[in-house]
């Protein structure tokens, strides 16, 4: 069943490349450059909100099995979540960079 | 940096600026209010101190003792001198990103030019500050745990090193920048309908990233006055 569902959703998703693909001929660059856009943020998003809630889920089983480590636990979860939020935030500013700063002509 | 296609938000102290012939940046102009805004606040509150404090002391009295304690909670007794800096960077990067969120004024800290004035700073002043401490033993905080892997260790080490502003920078940056780019397209959307709620979420986040950078700051002095292992 598992098996059935990936190989699905695996050609649905390259028929959609494909459909991107052929699709792209008659159009600008800065068109290109907004369906790029979109899909790096939605992937920068996706990984790092797995990576977060791993963090995060850490930081509750341990404040959960000794509560009085809370504080130091609280400084190490902000700044691991600070780092890992950063990755999200260099693909937002080469998304950025890509939508108004134009490097690959308009 | 030119949002094209966007609405462009009206900002009232820029069009005073070009109203008095005056050509400065938007960040400029922006970094001097905040400061003007802390400045006058802290003459308010320090110009009647009483043992029992009250209204804008106690606030301010909260803030910086919070603020101290978690500094010397984090790095020991040694820290309690880098209060002043360290306060006084938290401060003012709050009053920067929550300048941002009234309508009509903008925030200091959504260019690049603010957030990577103040990483630079911080970068030059931990190592500052661990050079005086240490002297030339300071290249051991960059040699790794053995001695064999120090000619590796020393490249890697130096390029995190230089990587650390350049993170400051930028993660500053895309918050202010991401957060001011969500507020107009949804103005675009549905005019305050969808902007109001979102702007609890977003003082929130200003916080946040206010919070980080001190924090940050406070992580890379320590890393720099530790002893080296």
């Amino acid at each position: 069943m598992r098996k059935i569902l990936f190989t699905a959703l695996n050609t649905v998703a390259l028929l959609g490349l494909a459909a991107v693909a052929f699709a792209a001929d008659g159009t600008s660059i800065s068109s290109n450059a907004a369906l790029s856009t979109a899909i790096g943020m939605g992937l920068a998003a996706l990984g790092c909100g797995i990576g977060q809630g791993i963090g995060v889920k850490g930081a509750c089983e341990g404040l959960a099995r000794n509560p009085e480590a809370g504080g130091k636990l609280t400084t190490t979860l902000i700044l691991g979540l600070a780092f890992i939020e950063s990755l999200a935030i260099y693909a937002l500013v080469v998304c950025l960079i890509l939508l108004f700063v134009k490097p690959l002509g308009a | 940096m030119a949002a094209g296609g966007l609405e462009h938000p009206v900002i009232f102290l820029e069009m005073a600026a070009k109203g008095a012939g005056l050509n400065i940046p938007n960040e400029v102009l922006f970094a001097w209010m905040a400061m003007a805004v802390l400045i006058v606040l802290g003459i308010m509150t320090t110009r009647k101190l009483s043992t029992v404090p009250g209204g804008l002391q106690n606030f301010f009295e909260f803030v910086i003792g919070g603020l101290e304690n978690f500094i010397v909670e984090t790095m020991g007794e040694e820290g309690r001198r880098f209060t002043a800096f360290l306060c006084g960077l938290f401060l003012f990067i709050l009053t920067c990103n929550f300048m941002g969120l009234v309508p009509g004024f903008d925030s200091a800290t959504n260019s690049i030019n603010t957030n990577g004035a103040m990483a630079l700073f911080v970068f030059l002043y931990y190592n500052y500050c661990g050079i005086k401490r240490w002297g030339p033993r300071y290249i051991k905080h960059f040699m790794g745990p053995m001695p064999i892997l120090a000619p590796m260790m020393i490249i890697l080490e130096f390029l995190s090193h230089l990587a650390r502003p350049l993170s400051l920078t930028l993660r500053l940056f895309g918050n202010i920048r991401g957060e001011e780019l969500v507020l107009i397209l949804l103005f675009m959307l549905a005019p305050i309908v969808a902007t109001f709620p979102i702007y609890f979420l977003f003082a929130l986040s200003d916080f946040i990233q206010a919070f980080v950078f001190f924090m940050l700051t406070l992580v890379y002095l320590q890393g720099a006055l530790e002893h080296a292992h």
